[in-house]
């Protein structure tokens, strides 16, 4: 019967544990040890700040962010860049407001409180303009994608020549972590492609690095807050525990019966 | 309920519990006779109703930030997310609510078929218990529907067309259901509404659950039936409260665990992609707690036939104290039994292991075994074992040694008499 139970166990343990798509994916993901990973995960904001620089720089001029707000770049936990950078990155980018009094809509310079402009107006020439292929808002990309932070971490120094036997059509690269091995996104990143403000070397590791935290923030951007609360809360849930545990043996010391 | 001769204390008490007798009801409820030797696995009814309150409670919250249109469902998730004070705290606790919430069905419903609670005279209170079952499984299915991702839409798409199915009418039943030809807006407004309703529902047939319960009293692990009160009962407060209480804060070490360090786990990567009616993922999959059934239907190569073994796999839970023909509840005194349930707890695990697979080759196989397993153990095995099996003897009170035979304490009693 032990025997039994624990071969239930370990059937328990490996049933939920399963990576659906472990069999299309042969190679297995990079990690490069993110500091917003454990306990106390928190992000690394120099690492943040470069990787906006990098997203706005390259990635921004086919993918949109448009859940975020320019607002949450200077928000805690984020890349907490001061509310004067903030406003200064948004003052760059023009958006359509309107209708104005006279029902004319009108071009003004983005606010704080204004979403990520996109660079596109609608998904429809998104796909057009990238050979039919969308390239997908990036806002909560890494919690859409199965390995998360890993997985595009990977994506992005995957790309490699197509073994031979492999044809590629026009617009077409071989990226050895995408399933099916095909994208539509030619290798967005090459040595010195951004030159950082803070004079980091932009290799293409660094790169890639900076940007996925950016993008791993850019979806859980209350992960900072979740990690500290979550360890008071159960730090708390600990001791309510042993306490109503010894009142519990007080009480039922009474009883002629195991609790 | 039994306890007729309370009279408040005092002249206010004494005249409001004339007119409505509520105090009479708390008073009951604290000296309610519990089994003194109930196991850890008997906290989870309390545990359940923490879970059922927890989720009224965020989903309210959630509902007044949450716009329930094709268009917007996404945007407002996410700006529950983002904006929301604390909204991602109340929308992780809702959603991995659900998995604890089932987590614990789960354990409560084994708890029953080890201990044999469901049998005479409990009867009704576990077919309540599974109609509370069947529409939690409706509330999770049309909750996941909400956020409107990817496995949001193609789950509901594949779960609504099962009617297909029905002969004649399935199509029309299909469109009514969506209404419209797909799953589009009138789908998402109406599986709204019906997710807010079925917990108020669900309250209601709680409520009445306890009420069946406080009639014949607690199953125990003996399973035999205890004089009330007695040497063998405790009170239900303190003792059984603060229990409980003991019980729901372990749980709510690992509720927390989940909530904090990986709320996503437990869900699918592809529900944070909007939904797009033109692109199909990969796998559609319904959530863990569902896989065993979804298994089941896959298993079966005719769609039809698969909804109907579908169905009747829950159907077989519900006249489950018919088909268990054992006089003894607990399966400590029944050796043969105690075998059979931990297959039956290992055939499960396998569904729902082969329910996340996809249906084809060896895993196909082994669902197909896995569900003829099912059926087998509740319509042949379980009626059989109840005629065949020889059962220990069992004690006739907690405290008195083993020497009646029958679960029944009159008849044991007087059985030990003639003897």
């Amino acid at each position: 019967m032990r025997v039994l139970k624990s071969l239930l166990l370990v059937l328990v343990i490996s049933t939920y544990s399963y990576n659906g798509t472990a069999a299309e994916r042969s190679h297995e993901l990079l990690s490069p040890g993110w500091s917003f990973k454990g306990f106390f995960g928190k992000f690394d904001r120099a690492s943040l700040q470069r990787g906006y620089q990098v997203y706005t720089e390259v990635c921004a001029a086919c993918h949109s962010m448009k859940y975020l707000s320019y607002r949450n770049l200077s928000e805690a936990g984020g890349p907490e860049f001061s509310v004067e950078q903030a406003k200064i990155i948004a003052s760059q980018f023009e958006l359509t407001d309107g209708p104005n009094s006279d029902g004319e809509m009108f071009t003004r310079v983005a606010r704080l409180s204004d979403n990520f402009v996109g660079p596109y107006e609608n998904i429809q020439a998104a796909t057009a303009a990238n050979g039919g292929a969308y390239p997908p808002d990036m806002s909560v990309l890494v919690k859409a994608r199965k390995g998360g932070a890993d997985y595009i971490y990977s994506l992005l120094l995957g790309y490699e020549e197509a073994p031979e036997g492999i044809s590629l059509d026009d617009g077409v690269y071989y990226n050895k972590y995408m399933a099916g091995n095909k994208i539509k996104m030619s290798n967005p990143l090459s040595e010195g492609i951004v030159t950082y403000i803070d004079g980091t070397e932009a290799t293409e590791d660094q790169m890639a690095r900076d940007v996925t935290s950016f993008l791993a923030w850019a979806a859980e951007p209350h992960l900072e807050a979740r990690h500290k609360i979550g360890f008071r809360a159960i730090v708390y849930l600990i001791i309510m525990t042993v306490l109503v545990y010894f009142s519990m043996k007080k009480l039922w010391s009474r009883i002629e019966s195991k609790i | 309920m039994s306890d007729h001769n309370y009279t408040p204390k005092s002249k206010f008490g004494k005249w409001f519990n004339d007119r409505l007798p509520l105090l009479s009801l708390a008073n009951h409820l604290t000296d309610y006779p519990t089994p003194k030797n109930l196991n850890y696995w008997w906290t989870f009814g309390g545990i359940l109703t923490f879970c059922l309150i927890t989720q009224i409670v965020t989903g309210l919250i959630l509902a007044m930030h949450y716009i329930a249109h094709a268009d917007l469902a996404f945007e407002s998730v996410e700006h529950i997310m983002r904006n929301v004070n604390y909204g991602w705290l109340i929308r992780y606790v809702h959603a991995n609510g659900a998995s604890m919430f089932f987590l614990a069905v789960y354990i409560h419903i084994f708890r029953s078929l080890y201990y044999g609670s469901y049998k005479s005279p409990r009867e009704i209170i576990w077919i309540l218990g599974m109609i509370i079952y069947i529409l939690m499984m409706a509330a999770a299915f049309m909750g996941y529907v909400l956020p409107w991702g990817q496995m949001s839409f193609w789950g509901a798409t594949v779960i609504t067309n099962l009617f297909s199915a029905i002969p004649l009418v399935g199509e029309s039943i299909v469109t009514w259901l969506w209404g419209g030809y797909s799953v589009d807006n009138p789908t998402l407004t109406r599986f709204f509404s019906l997710h807010y309703l079925i917990p108020f529902l669900i309250l209601g047939l709680v409520v009445l659950h306890i009420w069946a319960l406080h009639v014949p009293g607690n199953n125990n692990p003996i399973g035999i039936d205890l004089k009330k009160p007695s040497n063998d009962t405790v009170p239900f407060h303190p003792y059984i409260v603060v229990k409980d209480l003991f019980a729901l804060l372990l749980f709510l070490i690992v509720f927390a665990f989940f909530v904090f360090y990986s709320p996503n786990i437990l869900g699918h990567a592809d529900n944070y992609i909007e939904a797009n009616p033109l692109v199909t993922p990969a796998h559609i999959v319904p959530e863990w707690y569902l896989l065993p059934f979804y298994a089941i239907l896959r298993s079966v190569p005719d769609k039809l036939l698969g909804v109907v073994a579908m169905f009747a796999a829950i159907f077989v839970l519900v006249i489950l104290p018919w088909l268990d023909t054992s006089k003894v509840r607990s399966a400590i005194f029944r050796p043969l039994y105690k075998q059979f349930y931990w297959f039956l707890v290992a055939d499960v695990l396998i569904l729902g292991y082969v329910g996340a697979m996809p249906a084809e080759g060896l895993y196909l196989l082994v669902a197909r075994i896995a569900t003829a397993y099912y059926f087998l153990h509740f319509l042949v095995i379980l009626p059989v074992l109840g005629l065949k099996e020889k059962t220990l003897e069992v004690p006739l009170s907690l405290t008195e040694p083993v020497l009646g035979g029958s679960p029944n304490e009159a008849m044991a009693r007087s059985k030990k008499e003639i003897s």
